[in-house]
């Protein structure tokens, strides 16, 4: 009788000796699952710098080229379109040069890059001659069509040439402009949706 | 010959007429007020430019901007423009744009607008690119495109 009564106590003392092994055991794993997984986040809580644009090599107006590694060191806001195009390219290249223009001495912190995706159309003295028609320094870019297509792929731009009639042909492209960092990693979009003041504080933070 | 003496001054009031709408830069006919036609500058080896105004149409019909002649292009599309999940996408209007009745159709960036497609050279700033507007009742219509600095119109998206 008292055997199976001193046992029961006994017997309760293990199960929650070994309830208190999991405990421990679970607590353990998650401290290292989240040490694990900490790497992956700035200290500012933010997700871990992409790859996104962080693999490409173009061809500026001489033919020299252009890689990440080229343009570390100043953050640049780059967009993608083609000088056919009659109107989100010039809004978008006025816009950031109006942009620039309002931050004062700030806006000659960042670079304004333009990719022209026209293979087939525009030769890189012609984008050159383009992107000085804003009034702002801009680089404009270009490449072979495979160089294009990895610099799109890389920079997550869509861009699609379009049949229509009588031969010629029109692109379709993503109209958002990425901000890269001066490391050459990006911060993060600006699309026509955001209003200047948005926009601004955004390339503030980018050139801090 | 019986319509000489009629012609003549309906001929001289017309030419002042045109003069005087050219200055303003503004062009009529019949039911249709075209506003302020403006084109963007070009750079050397850009072989399309884009084309901007504003149609009213005073009449009780509709009309139809279908197309237009000028000796500085190949041709002349009109074009539609959509966003559509961040991607820009650009169609030629099959059917023209519709100037609906006691209405005014606006083709401006980020919207509707001409395309000059085959420039024979690029447009310069502020020079006057005359154009043959092709209406489906109005007919055609001369006007001329004014050449502004590309950094003209639709910089500022303060909208919020």
């Amino acid at each position: 009788m008292t055997a199976t009564e001193t046992r029961s106590p006994l017997a309760r003392a293990r199960l929650w000796l070994w309830a208190l092994v999991g405990i421990v055991a679970f607590a353990l794993g998650t401290l290292l699952a989240v040490q694990w997984l900490k790497p992956a986040q700035s200290p500012a809580g933010t997700t871990a710098p992409s790859d996104i644009g962080t693999r490409f090599t173009l061809v500026d107006r001489d033919g020299k080229p252009v890689t990440p590694q080229t343009l570390k060191g100043t953050p640049y806001a780059i967009f993608f379109g083609f000088t056919r195009c009659p109107d989100i390219c010039p809004t978008t290249l006025n816009r950031m040069a109006h942009l620039r223009k309002a931050m004062g001495k700030d806006g000659e912190k960042f670079r304004i890059v333009f990719v022209s995706v026209d293979t087939g159309h525009d030769k890189p003295a012609d984008v050159g001659a383009y992107v000085d028609l804003f009034g702002t320094p801009i680089l404009g870019l270009t490449g072979s069509e495979q160089q294009i297509a990895d610099a799109a792929k890389s920079f997550r731009v869509f861009y699609q040439k379009v049949p229509v009639e009588g031969g010629d042909y029109t692109i379709d492209h993503s109209a958002f402009v990425v901000l890269m960092d001066r490391d050459g990693h990006m911060q993060s979009l600006l699309s026509d949706h955001d209003s200047d003041a948005s926009a601004i504080a955004e390339l503030r933070r980018l050139i801090a | 010959m019986t319509h000489l003496p009629f012609s003549l001054p309906a001929l001289a009031l017309g030419a002042t007429l045109v003069a005087f709408t050219a200055n303003a830069h503004s062009f009529s006919k019949g039911d249709l007020a075209i506003g302020h036609p403006w084109a963007r500058e070009t750079a050397a080896g850009q072989s399309a430019g884009g084309g901007f105004l504003t149609i009213t149409n005073k009449g009780k019909a509709e009309d139809r901007l279908t197309g237009g002649t000028t000796a500085a292009a190949a041709q002349v599309q009109i074009h539609t423009m959509s966003m559509d999940g961040g991607i820009m996408r650009m169609r030629p209007l099959k059917d023209g744009l519709a100037i609906p009745a006691g209405g005014t159709a606006t083709l401006k960036p980020g919207s509707f607008h001409i395309m000059f497609v085959g420039l024979k050279r690029p447009f310069k700033q502020g020079e006057m690119i005359p154009v043959t507007l092709t209406f489906a009742r109005a007919g055609k219509v001369a006007v001329q495109f004014k050449v502004e600095p590309i950094t003209f119109g639709g910089q500022s998206h303060d909208r919020h």
